[in-house]
């Protein structure tokens, strides 16, 4: 994994709650055998107005002139929920998307964004309406992520986040998750010596 | 100190701790084509094994045709991937269940036909729908292709403990009333996203009554409330449907096996952070009207306006749903055609499922302009159902008999829905899109399915009952 601690970009907002892994990534594009090349298919039917991706919807934010360039997505409450598909933080990395912004995630979302050295962040109701004023006031305000302080920097605010320490860690270090796991080879083998032969 | 059941299965699971957090051992790892490959490309690439092939059971069931067994039957990509995990299974010493296996079928109804899944074990696979093997008191959830990778090398994974929430159901369920309603019933009491966080236990005499089958049901769609996992306790519904099947233990062991089983319950006691109570009674047959399976009401409640929930994020889901799915507030369901039918899924595509869509099937034709198919769960499900004559009933009716997959439940192969259409469907999910872009697609039990394909509209299904 590739190790982050601070990032910061310009944003692009998505006000809509209960996003779910069907609408970033439609069932079309899951043929792959591999995780790349998923970015171009990112939201793909509401960001294309035909089936084969040629005609942009010019309605849709992440097509916008204003907000091109965007790492950071600011959006609502239980972003990601639905299917378990990987391919959903593979296709918002591959687009550029490196931070995620909401009231909260679906749980199996939320791991695997970690798992791709890819931010999701927290914060409340009210924090992330302040986001969305200050985004309509000026579209190409700079919002920094602090992973280390937990602090989410916009204009003249301070959001502080939870996350958990073995998830910040991981992120800061870029550590390879099964690696550290593998250390614990003999208490697994410990616990599969007193499984019954039947279980 | 006293403990839930999901508390009994998670202490007896800790690896050791980690930080804040325990490495859990895995029982079984569900693998099929679509949320693999990557996994296994990465094992290769590090040089690493697959810990405990024996505890994987793998098949083919999302990319495949329910016309076809051939592999590219649906197009060179799906073709790639079905191949991938063929290579895949063979180089790691998997068992894999192929389409054309007479044992083949979704996931998450042929793994506990092989009798894979027992009482108090631990069950993932990268697929949401997971949570469907807690209906045999097994700890069951999805994860990302990276845990998939990650219980490959290890047969571990690395987990704080989620909170127990437990969902009641009191008393007898009406007639004409199924486990399909009871779910969509109590994820509309808890919210699309209301059980996030949560490990849901389901009891209640409505519940303890219901065959294995009706509780997959139920268990299945917990992620749909936004639980990691759902959990009935075993009992001897549980013991008596493992009992003789392939995998299942046998002679002295089933009896060491059924000795611990009978452990599995949660302590009188027990604590649990959040407790609903719904009252069976109360439950009547459901139809989802927008695009989260939350938003769901009764088949003779209205469509509801925007304004009749409180909060500003709700109302707006609302009115983006009503426009998505082209209703109107006060709409009554009976008033609205569908184009439509799906019977299948891991939700209801097994046995039970298919006897009660095709008890109301055989009382009408499917109606012109409506294209309705069945599609059995699994190999398995579609030979029983055959021997019973259920494809009979259902071909001439005018119902389409097809192969075993996932099918239209997510459309990977060609059964997908076009813009426009409308679908009653026994499967879990009604996002935008699912079943095809611009389809809308409503959630219903497989009887409703039935009777929506025979008349055109949603139709309230406790009308057949009575006149028995
Ligand atoms: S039937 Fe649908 S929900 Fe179930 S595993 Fe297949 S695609 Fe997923």
């Amino acid at each position: 994994m590739t190790p982050i601690t601070v990032h910061t970009g310009t944003m692009v907002p998505l006000d809509i709650a209960n996003i779910d892994t069907d609408q970033i990534i439609p069932k079309q594009f899951l043929t792959g055998v591999t995780r790349q090349g998923y970015g171009k298919h990112l939201f793909h039917d509401w960001r294309y107005l035909d089936e084969h991706e040629q005609v942009l919807n010019p309605e849709f934010n992440l097509n916008k002139p204003e907000y091109q360039g965007a790492s950071v997505l600011i959006t609502r409450e239980n972003f990601g929920c639905g299917s378990s598909r990987e391919h959903a933080p593979w296709a918002l990395m591959d687009f550029g998307l490196q931070v995620i912004i909401a009231p909260s995630f679906a749980d199996i979302f939320y791991g695997n964004a970690i798992n791709n050295s890819m931010l999701p962040i927290r914060l409340t109701d009210a924090q992330m309406d302040i986001l969305f004023a200050e985004l309509a006031k000026n579209d190409k305000l700079m919002l920094t992520v602090d992973l280390n302080l937990q602090l989410v920097k916009c204009a003249d605010h301070e959001f502080d986040f939870t996350i958990a320490e073995h998830h910040k860690h991981n992120l800061i270090k870029g550590l390879d998750a099964i690696g550290q796991t593998l250390e614990h080879a003999d208490a697994i083998t410990e616990h599969e010596k007193g499984l019954a032969d039947w279980f | 100190m006293a403990k839930t059941l999901y508390d009994k299965i998670w202490d007896a699971h800790i690896v050791s701790q980690v930080g804040a957090d325990i490495l859990l051992y895995i029982d079984r790892h569900l693998i099929h084509e679509v949320t693999t490959p990557q996994a296994f490309a990465g094992l290769n690439d590090k040089g690493r094994k697959v810990r405990c092939p024996e505890k994987t059971v793998a098949t083919m069931d999302h990319s495949i045709s329910t016309r076809s067994l051939a592999l590219d039957a649906c197009g060179p990509a799906n073709q790639l991937q079905l191949q991938t995990l063929l290579q895949n299974c063979e180089d790691h010493g998997i068992t894999l269940y192929p389409v054309g296996h007479q044992k083949q079928g979704i996931i998450h109804v042929m793994a506990p036909e092989l009798g894979a899944i027992l009482p108090g074990h631990t069950v993932v696979c990268g697929d949401s729908h997971t949570a469907t093997h807690g209906a045999f008191g097994a700890l069951a959830f999805g994860i990302g292709t990276s845990e998939v990778e990650h219980v490959f090398a290890t047969q571990t994974l690395r987990q704080s403990k989620a909170k127990n929430l437990k969902v009641e159901v009191k008393g007898k369920l009406p007639i004409g009333v199924t486990a399909k309603d009871i779910i969509l019933a109590i994820i509309g009491e808890l919210g699309h996203a209301g059980a996030t966080g949560y490990v849901i236990e389901y009891c209640g005499e409505a519940i303890s009554a219901l065959s294995m089958e009706e509780r997959m049901t139920i268990c299945n769609m917990s992620i749909e409330g936004g639980a990691k996992a759902g959990l009935v306790a075993p009992d001897n519904t549980t013991f008596e449907y493992i009992k003789g099947r392939e995998k299942a233990p046998q002679g002295a062991d089933w009896d060491a096996a059924v000795a611990y089983w009978e452990t599995l319950y949660s302590d009188a006691d027990a604590q649990f952070d959040r407790v609903v109570t719904l009252q069976a009674a109360d439950i009547k047959p459901q139809v989802t009207w927008g695009t989260n399976p939350g938003q769901v009401i009764g088949v003779d409640d209205a469509i509801p306006a925007p304004t009749d929930f409180t909060d500003a994020v709700t109302q707006e889901s609302a009115s983006k749903a009503l426009k998505y799915m082209a209703l109107e507030p006060g709409q009554k369901l009976s008033d609205i055609a569908i184009s439509h039918v799906f019977i299948g899924s891991c939700t209801n595509s097994r046995i039970e499922d298919l006897r009660a869509a095709a008890s109301v099937a055989q009382r009408g034709n499917v109606v012109e302009n409506v294209t309705a198919i069945v599609v059995p769960g699994s190999a398995a499900v579609k030979k029983q159902a055959e021997a019973e004559g259920l494809d009979k009933i259902f071909e001439a009716a005018g119902f389409e008999w097809r192969l075993p997959g996932c099918s239209m439940c997510l459309g990977m192969n060609d059964d997908l829905l076009k813009e426009g259409d409308r679908c009653a469907s026994t499967s879990n999910r009604n996002f935008e899109g699912r079943q095809g872009r611009g389809a809308r697609t409503h959630l219903v039990s497989p009887a409703m399915a039935a009777a929506a394909a025979i008349n055109g509209k949603f139709t309230d299904v406790r009308q057949y009952e009575e006149q028995v």
